[in-house]
């Protein structure tokens, strides 16, 4: 199981947070519906490091932006959203 | 050709006299030939019923499957041998239903016994709403030729007696829907029975063989880079669910799917306690006996994204507790075994069996966690889309661009959110 370092709560087990989608997912209400079909349908999916939307809905409830690797699970930081600096 | 001997009862009464010592290898070895008309990636159930289907129906000889490790090593092996064709989308039964036609006379077809036994697969009802949903569903399949029927709690408790329908019960149980075709199958015995039968008609099995690259001219396929060299073809199909991402991604495709895990668990061999199919869709658990007597049971992916083939303790507690709950008798046996797979999450739930951007390169993925069931038609449907470059009618509804126009075909409506499906 892994351990998720809340930057609001603090190290945490994987089971109070859940994953929302891929970053590159996040869709705008501004955004044109071509592009928004792309974002939303069109994803890398790699077997590899990614950057991710999980909640923390048993915690602080805050969205946070895990960069996990997806076959070993090594999660590589955890940083609050900030839709100012992820979209 | 590899193993021109037939698999019969007389077959195994005369090796009974040499000590079985007779056996041809079920299948060749090939080295890869430097051409093919058709390379399908990926040597699971899926990709080698493509191959038999194209060499037996339409009749082409030069095709190699091509396998990164063994056959079946994959989902194919991994999933927890249900088959069964009561889905509620129409464009979804309609092909399941297909698939499960052709489980019915695989083993004579193959000449290899699949084991496939049609025990029932039954679902359970918790509530007056479950039940309202499979009598709809129940009525949506009957009108379309399919058999289902509902059950009575009386009925669904003569018929698995071991059921906790006590007043007290965890999760009550008010009825229920089942499809008497249904049942389970030897997942192995597919994909050795599939390759042993395309291998007679000239197939070329190639395992240890990864794919690494495309090879393109002209902005057409024109064939594979793999770990043994460099292998032209007119045609290429992606065969490979958990992996079509990364697959597609190689020819500079992105694809409306997550990869994800999903597990399952056996427990020790028991005399027979279950001899039907036991699922509840509300509770997301599936119990059934396998032929040694290990009780295989099924459960919740584990909801984000992963290609790790290892699932989490916590997916392995619920599937325990849900199964304890339902049939309590359970709680005294031992798990032996869990194991997990890479399930190709599509962003509707339902599979893609179409042409990609790229000339000449095809696939077949996004089967979710449901794709066992569908190996004789997914195969059927991919060989007649390479053999021909048009979709068959079955799988037209299931093409790569119904995202983009909203024709998804959402089971369980939930839009691109695999980890809620």
């Amino acid at each position: 199981m892994m351990r998720i370092d809340c930057p609001h709560c603090g190290p945490r087990g994987q089971v109070e947070f859940s994953y929302e989608r891929t970053l590159d997912s996040v869709v705008t209400l501004d955004m044109e519906p071509a592009v928004a079909v792309a974002r939303l349908y069109a994803r890398t999916n790699p077997r590899g490091l990614d950057d991710e939307l999980w909640r923390h809905g048993l915690g602080c409830r805050q969205w946070l932006v895990l960069r996990r690797h997806r076959v070993t699970h090594a999660i590589e930081s955890v940083a609050a959203f900030d839709p100012a600096v992820h979209r | 050709m590899g193993s021109l001997m037939r698999y019969s009862a007389f077959a195994l009464l005369r090796g009974g006299l040499t000590g079985q010592r007779h056996w041809p290898r079920a299948w060749r070895d090939p080295a890869p030939r430097k051409h093919y008309e058709v390379i399908i990636i990926g040597g699971g159930g899926h990709g080698l019923s493509t191959a038999y289907y194209l060499a037996k129906v339409h009749g082409i000889r030069n095709i190699a499957v091509l396998e990164k490790g063994w056959i079946g090593g994959g989902n194919t092996g991994r999933n927890t041998t249900i088959v069964r064709s009561n889905y509620r989308q129409p464009a979804l039964h309609t092909l399941f239903d297909f698939a499960l036609n052709l489980w019915e006379g695989m083993s004579d077809e193959l000449n290899y016994n699949v084991m496939f036994s049609q025990r029932g697969a039954l679902f359970l009802g918790h509530s007056d709403s479950d039940m309202t949903r499979l009598a709809e569903r129940g009525d949506a399949l009957r009108c379309a030729g399919i058999d289902a029927e509902l059950l009575s709690r009386d009925e669904v408790h003569k018929l698995v007696p071991l059921l906790d329908m006590s007043p007290d019960a965890r999760f009550p149980i008010h009825g229920g829907m089942i499809q008497r075709r249904g049942g389970t199958a030897r997942h192995d015995a597919v994909a050795w029975g599939y390759a042993r039968a395309a291998d007679r008609l000239g197939v070329d099995i190639i395992q240890n063989c990864e794919v690494t690259g495309f090879s393109m001219v002209g902005g057409r396929i024109a064939g594979v880079e793999t770990t043994r060299g460099g292998i032209g073809a007119d045609r290429v199909g992606i065969c490979v669910a958990g992996n079509s991402g990364p697959v597609a991604a190689m020819a500079g495709i992105r694809l409306p799917i997550e990869a994800q895990t999903l597990q399952a668990f056996v427990t020790e061999p028991v005399k027979p306690m279950i001899d039907t199919v036991v699922m509840s869709q509300s509770l997301h658990c599936y119990i059934s006996q396998s032929d040694k007597g290990g009780i295989v049971l099924g459960g919740d992916p584990d909801q984000f994204p992963s290609y790790a083939q290892r699932g989490l303790p916590p997916r392995i507690e619920k599937a325990a507790a849900e199964a304890i709950a339902l049939v309590p008798a359970l709680s005294r046996l031992r798990m032996v075994r869990c194991w997990s797979g890479t399930t190709d999450m599509s962003f509707d739930g339902s599979p893609i069996i179409s042409a990609l951007p790229v000339e000449g390169l095809y696939l077949n993925g996004g089967w979710c966690y449901g794709g066992f069931k569908a190996t004789p038609g997914s195969g059927w449907c991919y060989a007649h889309l390479l053999a021909t470059g048009e979709s068959h009618r079955l799988a037209a509804p299931f093409g790569f661009d119904r995202f983009a126009v909203g024709a998804t075909i959402d089971e369980a409506g939930v839009g691109f959110m695999p980890q809620l499906r």
